[in-house]
């Protein structure tokens, strides 16, 4: 499908912009810009159409199944959409003064409430932009908790999980901490006898995602917390997951300090493509001090945005947060109510039927009930057939099923990472189910199946590697060299080496 | 409403399957000291009808209908109906990051086009997919410089906008980076002085035009940086860059900005997008998505993810950031947006902002008020004395229905008689007349 630009034509418009009556103030030469941007030039029901046929070679929760490990792909309640475009919300400028935004403000201090609640814990900040910004703040808090304790100096180290997102340890480096690693044992639950190793006096805290990576709940969180909190330390949770257990269990009733809630995936913010999202952090007391500004505040005249917290770490990102996401993420939880447990519990019933149905086909590697998701491995028709996990998820998309997360998490070859949530059907749940004992078959019949799968998306397996080694990064214009950029783009490409 | 999909007999049966005897005892791994064993003490399910009530009560409670004057990094600019309808198709906004390539095409070639229209605009050779907003991307981009140029200081005007020079200060400790202000001297960026600091720094971050409004001597601030050997950062308003010169044109290493002008309902501060440019040799510094062009095994051209092994979820803690959700589909409605305008249409939008910038200035001169910088050049935004308390004159002006800007005081020593005056084109001349009226009286 041609781009944009390729479509364009010069001297088509597509929106008329208002044109007073006035004499336009004289730039400065220096200032002017004297080449166009090349944007494309298009009618506007061009640029509708565009889009549309984008959106048809594109898989969203609306067109099918997409069990995408760790994600949850739940459905999006269209009533939020109609909510978040509401003139009284979507007009709304951020830098009002309180009193025009007391509607906004009450929402934002009602879903902090239910967050409190949700997590079993004392404060909230709604800022994060997502999960990652929440875990970064989480340990910027963790840095000021124990500066205002003369430990910071000395509490360097954050233990991780191998099982963990690649979020925490990236977020670790980014707060200026170091990595401490920790296995997991034959069960899937962190490997105690590797962990009390690891904590001491230098530690400042956990990160662990609970349920885990795998799908499953550690059993010793009790033991852990002990272990933490008896050396000092504070633990962090990684609310990825927080689907599986919302009513059943609280991070903050498991020890945790800190929790980030990724409202894009349990409170069904639509990823859109891969963002927005809303990753609110919920603390204990004894860090909420440090929590960023502005915090949302009542008193008897109203809500206010309170930005008098001598000790906040500061500010995060923009205003008080991405009000949109909280719109449609409190809409969300309105309408489940108290109920709100039932979700948790059809969506670890949704994903242990689908488990019960395929744990004979695939390898499991860890034999126990799972939570909302489950890890399989496709290592013995790796072996068997030279199918890979990679094949299987290319062949699923044949069958109209988005694929499973691939190859992660890292402590098992040839993962398959399934979450179905629990929006979906058992009917939807036994085509799956059915789909991938398909393919297990086809494995052993006929593998190039398999290999040269997928065979009716708008395009075949695509060529990453070449991808990487040459960037073709935007649309050159025709100005191109072989590789498909301007020479003096492709030479500054060369001229950096990747980073050790 | 309901939102799951299970009969009575459906359970039954799954659970039949599973081999367990109800659902309770699928959590039997959770440990009994940490199960909550009560009801979620939360407000009574609503059903569709009553949640539509209830949210139109709590946005009947915000006052949107004022003449918005206001800006400060949020504008009220159109947003035109298409990209609404493009925003509104379920494939692109109920699809995930686009991990599996043959799913996601419609994605991945949108974000291909907007890294496109961004590299257009800025004159830089590179832009990532998007950061969350204005104010993380100028985190993003000092993190860049410190590892190009093994430096950890950064320099910061102090006529950028006060809440990306806050977001910065509260990332540096963990990046190491030591954050050194100047200040504005009359409303901009004395190049001198910029140059006096900016000796060893990593990056030079301006904003052009900056908080104020101004036009920054933009080409001497990014000389400063260059001569230092810090990479200049332009903070720029995608809106400004049909009629302003792009970033790349006068030196600049990255070209960021908070993207909500184009394309994005002002919604109470997000979620919006942050836009991430840069020269090519910066590129696998980068943080963020970013899509490449390829072809498939049949020669035909398709998209991914690519330079992946910058990211977190390969490279883990060697990552050049953590950012893994961004904010696409706010990047494809500003992708929309400018491919409505065009060239043409993005110029008149600027001129059309610099025009009704200009009658208000000259309206409320006219009507007794000062401009606090009446030297410099402005782009959308200036800055006015009212000759009182600033943040009085702006409560005045709301008791006829007028929003008239952004009081200063707030972030700025010695303007608090200042408010800082937005005019998009949504205004009129009859709204800017208002706004004169209720400001001069």
């Amino acid at each position: 499908m041609n781009l944009i630009y390729e479509k364009s034509q010069a001297g088509r418009r597509g929106l008329k912009v208002p044109r007073p009556d006035l004499p336009v103030p004289e730039l400065p030469e220096e200032h002017r810009r004297d080449v166009p941007p090349r944007l494309p030039e298009l009618s506007e029901p061009e640029v509708l159409r565009h889009f549309t046929a984008l959106s048809t070679r594109n898989f969203g929760i609306d067109t099918g199944f997409y069990p995408l490990g760790s994600c949850t792909m739940k459905y999006n309640p269209r009533i939020n959409e109609r909510l978040v475009g509401l003139p009284g919300f979507a007009g709304l400028h951020p830098l009002v003064e309180d009193d025009a935004a007391q509607g906004a403000l009450e929402l934002e201090w009602e879903l902090q409430g239910i967050l409190r609640e949700l997590t079993g814990l004392d404060a909230v900040s709604l800022q994060p932009a997502a999960g990652s910004q929440g875990e970064l703040t989480g340990l910027m808090l963790f840095h000021a908790y124990f500066a205002d304790r003369g430990e910071d100096a000395t509490r360097r180290k954050i233990v991780i999980p191998d099982t963990a997102h690649g979020t925490n340890p990236a977020s670790v480096t980014m707060a200026g901490y170091e990595l401490t690693p920790v296995k997991t044992d034959p069960r899937g639950n962190i490997d105690l006898d590797d962990l009390r190793g690891k904590v001491d006096e230098g530690t400042a805290g956990l990160m662990l995602t609970n349920p885990s990576t795998l799908g499953l709940f550690d059993e010793n969180i009790e033991e852990i917390a002990r272990i933490f909190h008896g050396a000092g330390a504070l633990m962090y949770y990684d609310g990825a997951n927080l689907n599986a257990v919302c009513g059943i269990s609280r991070p903050g009733d498991m020890g945790f300090d800190v929790v980030h809630i990724n409202l894009h995936k349990t409170f069904s913010q639509p990823h859109g493509g891969g963002g927005p999202g809303g990753g609110p952090i919920a603390v204990r007391h004894i860090l909420e001090p440090f929590l960023p500004v502005p915090v949302v505040a009542r008193d008897e005249s109203g809500f206010r945005l309170d930005f008098d917290r001598p000790k906040s770490i500061g500010r995060v990102r923009a205003f008080s947060g991405p009000f949109g996401v909280f719109v449609r993420s409190y809409a969300f939880m309105r309408a489940w109510g108290p109920a709100l447990t039932e979700m948790s519990e059809v969506a670890v019933l949704n994903a242990n039927y689908l488990l019960a149905r395929l744990k004979d086909a695939y390898e499991l590697p860890f034999d126990r009930l799972c939570m909302h998701e489950f890890v399989l491995s496709a290592r013995a028709l790796k072996r068997e057939h030279g199918v890979a996990a990679v094949d299987v998820a290319k062949r699923l998309m044949d069958y109209g099923f988005h694929p499973p997360t691939v190859y992660f998490p890292l402590v098992v070859p040839e993962a398959l990472m399934i979450e179905p949530t629990e929006t979906e059907a058992k009917e939807t749940l036994d085509a799956f189910a059915d789909a991938m004992l398909a393919i297990v078959r086809e494995a052993a019949e006929s593998p190039e199946l398999l290999h040269e799968a997928p065979h009716d998306r708008p395009v075949r397996r695509l060529d990453e590697v070449r991808a990487a080694k040459q960037p073709v990064l935007r649309y050159a214009f025709g100005d191109v060299t072989n590789e498909g950029l301007p020479e003096s783009v492709q030479a500054r490409f060369n001229d950096e080496r990747e980073i050790a | 409403m309901s939102y799951i999909s299970l009969t009575d007999s459906d359970r039954e049966a799954m659970l039949a399957a599973i081999g367990v005897a109800s659902v309770e005892e699928l959590f039997r791994d959770i440990p009994d000291g940490v199960r909550l064993r009560r009801e979620l003490e939360l407000p009574r399910a609503l059903s569709e009808a009553e949640l539509q009530r209830h949210l139109e009560e709590l946005a009947a409670r915000n006052v949107a209908d004022e003449v918005c004057f206001l800006g400060a990094g949020i504008y009220d600019h159109h947003v035109p109906a298409v990209v609404d309808a493009i925003l509104q198709r379920g494939e692109l906004l109920t699809a995930y990051t686009p991990y599996q390539p043959e799913m996601s095409q419609g994605v991945l070639q949108a974000i291909f086009e907007y890294q496109t229209a961004i590299c257009e605009l800025t004159g830089m050779d590179v832009s990532n997919a998007s950061g969350y907003d204005g104010t993380t991307v100028a985190a993003d981009a000092c993190y860049v410089a410190k590892h190009a140029t093994g430096r950890t200081r950064v320099v910061v005007t102090e006529a950028t906008n006060p809440q990306v020079r806050q977001v910065v200060k509260t990332y540096a400790p963990g990046f190491g980076l030591e954050v050194v202000e100047v200040p504005h001297e009359q409303g901009a960026t004395d190049p001198d002085h910029l140059r006096e600091v900016s000796a060893d720094a990593a990056a030079v971050l301006f904003q052009h035009p900056n908080f104020f409004g101004c036009l920054e001597p933009a080409a001497e601030l990014a000389a400063a940086a260059n001569d230092a050997g810090a990479l200049p950062i332009a903070h720029v308003d995608l809106v400004s860059l049909g009629v302003l010169a792009p970033p790349g044109s006068y030196g600049c290493a990255m070209a960021i900005g908070e993207g909500q002008s184009a394309g994005n309902a002002m919604s109470y501060g997000g979620p919006h997008f942050g836009f991430l440019a840069a020269r090519g040799d910066l590129v696998r510094r980068l943080p963020g998505r970013i899509v490449g062009e390829t072809v498939d095994t049949a020669g035909e051209r398709g998209f991914v993810l690519t330079l992946q092994t910058r990211e977190q979820h390969i490279r883990r803690e060697k990552a050049t950031s953590n950012i893994t959700t961004n904010q696409t589909l706010l990047a494809l409605a500003g992708l929309v947006h400018l491919s409505l305008l065009g060239p043409q249409g993005l110029r008149e939008l600027g001129e059309t902002c610099l025009a009704l910038g200009g009658y208000a200035k000259s309206r409320l001169v006219d009507a007794g008020l000062e401009l606090a910088f009446p030297d410099r050049h402005t782009f959308k935004e200036f800055v006015v004395r009212t000759g009182r308390d600033a943040r009085e004159a702006l409560q005045s002006a709301r008791a006829n229905g007028i929003y008239a800007g952004y009081p200063l005081g707030r972030d700025y020593a010695g303007l608090d008689d200042s408010l800082l005056v937005a005019v998009t084109e949504k205004r009129t001349v009859a709204e800017i007349d208002r706004l004169a009226e209720a400001l001069g009286s």
